[in-house]
């Protein structure tokens, strides 16, 4: 207010015309950043939208040349070829055996970390080792890959011969390993979230901690362990670019871990690197496969968060 | 009591005793065998493109022959393309935070926007390249360019940084909130003079972090089709435009073909070739070093904020 010291009526007034006029002024320019922000906000909505919608949109495409029956059932997965084959089969199992060895890994060697951690490990320990399981995650996928080839695989062979350069063993391994920390950490969050009452009712007893943790906390956060499984699985579902430089992108239809196959990651990737036309089928088959794995990947999620749910409301 | 009772008693007690200190040392081994991996990884790593990590390397264009290949296309095409996602996924996510956490009313609206901030965290990033795809590249016509995959990593860590802002907004008592209020602030001028500079910390680790991933990314920068041999640099303001021989814009380099460090590691680690090989590794400890470097930033920073903020 520059006018201040001449105190006149007309001042006054218009003084408070002003300021009304600002205080309106203000009020729009509030209600315009609260917009933004929620349309930042609603851009969540948005993206998740515009996934299903391209997907579904290119997917229908594809389902207009191949029958949905002949995508299910057919074994043979060969877009590329002379006489094409629409068959998911082979990139289902592939993706299947990966992940499935990727839990034989994580889940067991997760669920001890997460025993050990939450009920065993002296403070120091815990606090030195979770940044390393931390650094776990943050190592790059491709980087993952060249260590599933040129490592684990070379390892493997040491003791199986047979194995050839190229399998699902070694890549499957890595990714187990891979998402250790995810299974331990969402594990362990549900071990701590067990009342210390029911640890000390256990010790009363004169249960040993080994005994405590085994029959009394691992019982009671098995709704927070299995989101953990959960969880890990969508992880290993959706794991690219391990199994594309490792597993050697030939769709296979097995269940032998041992031998080479492709997953239906490794397929997106793999046609995405070739040159394709923009409309073709073989375009569109990489939004189908992609359908097939957002909606597993869709499946395992919800059942993960609300397992969590569960365990959060138990005590 | 009689006598034997107590002796099977004290060798069952001294039973479960050993069970408690196995299982103390099994733990501790299972911890290790990620911390183990590690290890191995960059030994692994090191030992395999040590040799490659000369000067040239880090300035020569890929080529077909092995020893003379670099890596410079890759490394300015990965700072050119972390610029975009930084400068979209940033303001987009702290906004988007602030929303959810200051202004957000409790309704269907704001159920749904979390539902699908906590679900997108968990879509699979080549799920991102298909809808950047289909999306930037082809609908929106960008093409394959720093553009396009600029925005598909922005959209890719765009939970994390929401996350990472919205507990740090948590963590800010809402005595501070009151205490703006008091002094005639409006909700933004708030948020804008308070809330964001005091959680500036939490910000900046989510940004990190963030970043280390978006680094790291392959799968999707491959599905929106990024070349693997790029033997130029996108025209940078200030430089010639090659294709055109003028001065660039200082937007053309936007819409420039380009590569990144791990589609270049991904291109050598598929070829046979040994030398090839060794690049690949090269290229490893490179995109290594740099994400390990931004997530140990990361870890020591939210360290220390947790230890010097007592509100």
């Amino acid at each position: 207010m520059d006018n201040f010291p001449t105190l006149s009526a007309g001042v006054v007034m218009n003084t408070q015309a002003h300021r009304l006029s600002e205080k309106k002024l203000r009020k729009v320019k509030e209600k315009a950043i609260e917009t933004l922000l929620f349309l930042a906000a609603f851009s969540a909505v948005a993206t998740t939208t515009a996934i299903v919608a391209i997907l579904l949109y290119e997917a229908s495409g594809f389902f207009e040349h191949v029958s949905i029956v002949e995508f299910l059932t057919n074994t043979q997965w060969t877009p590329m070829f002379e006489n094409p084959q629409y068959g998911i089969l082979p990139l289902l199992s592939g993706t299947l055996v990966t992940t499935g060895v990727a839990l034989a890994v994580a889940v067991p060697i997760g669920v001890i970390v997460a025993i050990y951690l939450s009920e065993f490990a002296p403070h120091k320990v815990r606090e030195t080792v979770k940044p390393f399981l931390e650094l776990l995650e943050g190592v790059p996928t491709v980087v993952y890959g060249y260590f599933a080839l040129l490592f684990v695989t070379p390892l493997l062979q040491i003791f199986m011969p047979n194995l050839p350069g190229f399998n699902m063993l070694g890549p499957g391994i890595v990714i187990g390993i891979m998402i250790i920390p995810y299974v331990s950490s969402v594990s362990e969050d549900a071990m701590r979230a067990v009342p210390m009452s029911l640890r000390e009712g256990s010790y009363a007893m004169g249960a040993t901690r080994f005994q405590t943790a085994v029959n009394v906390v691992f019982p009671a956060s098995i709704s927070g362990v299995l989101a953990a499984f959960i969880l890990g699985i969508s992880r290993a579902v959706g794991e690219t670019m391990v199994v594309a430089v490792a597993a050697g992108q030939q769709p296979n239809f097995t269940w032998n871990p041992s031998e080479p196959a492709a997953t239906i990651t490794a397929y997106i990737v793999q046609v995405a690197m070739g040159d394709l036309p923009h409309g073709s089928i073989a375009y569109q088959s990489i939004f189908a496969a992609g359908l097939v794995l957002v909606l597993m990947t869709l499946v395992f999620n919800i059942l993960g968060h609300m397992l969590r749910r569960r365990f959060r409301e138990a005590y | 009591m009689h006598a034997t009772d107590i002796q099977t008693l004290r060798t069952l007690i001294a039973k479960h005793k050993r069970y408690d200190i196995l299982f103390g040392i099994i733990g501790l081994l299972a911890t290790l065998v990620g911390v183990i991996t590690l290890l191995a990884l960059f030994i692994d790593l090191v030992m395999g493109g040590y040799g490659r990590l000369t000067p040239e390397f880090f300035t020569n264009f890929p080529s077909r022959r092995a020893e003379e290949a670099g890596i410079l296309s890759a490394w300015v095409g990965t700072i050119l393309v972390m610029l975009v996602t930084v400068a979209a996924a940033v303001p987009m996510g702290i906004a988007g935070a602030v929303y959810l956490e200051e202004y957000a009313p409790k309704n269907w609206v704001t159920d749904l926007i979390e539902i699908n901030v906590t679900n997108l965290a968990g879509v699979p990033s080549i799920v991102y390249g298909l809808l950047a795809l289909g999306l930037f590249v082809y609908i929106l016509d960008f093409g394959q360019s720093i553009l396009s995959a600029g925005l598909t990593l922005a959209l890719l860590i765009l939970p994390v940084i929401i996350v990472a802002t919205r507990e740090s907004l948590r963590a800010i008592p809402v005595a501070i909130r009151e205490a703006a209020y008091a002094l005639g602030a409006t909700r933004w001028q708030m948020v804008s003079d308070h809330l964001i500079p005091y959680s500036m910390g939490g910000i900046l680790t989510g940004v990190i972090i963030g970043m280390a991933r978006a680094i790291g990314e392959t799968a999707p920068i491959i599905t929106i089709g990024a070349l693997t041999f790029i033997a130029f640099l996108p025209p940078l303001p200030g430089t010639i435009d090659p294709a055109r021989n003028m001065p660039a814009g200082p937007f053309d380099w936007l819409f420039s073909p380009f590569t990144v460090l791990p589609i270049q590691m991904f291109n050598w680690v598929s070829r046979p070739q040994a030398a090839f090989l060794e690049n690949a590794a090269a290229t490893g400890i490179v995109i290594i070093v740099a994400t390990l470097a931004m997530n140990a930033l990361a870890i020591w920073l939210r360290y220390r904020i947790r230890k010097n903020i007592k509100w």
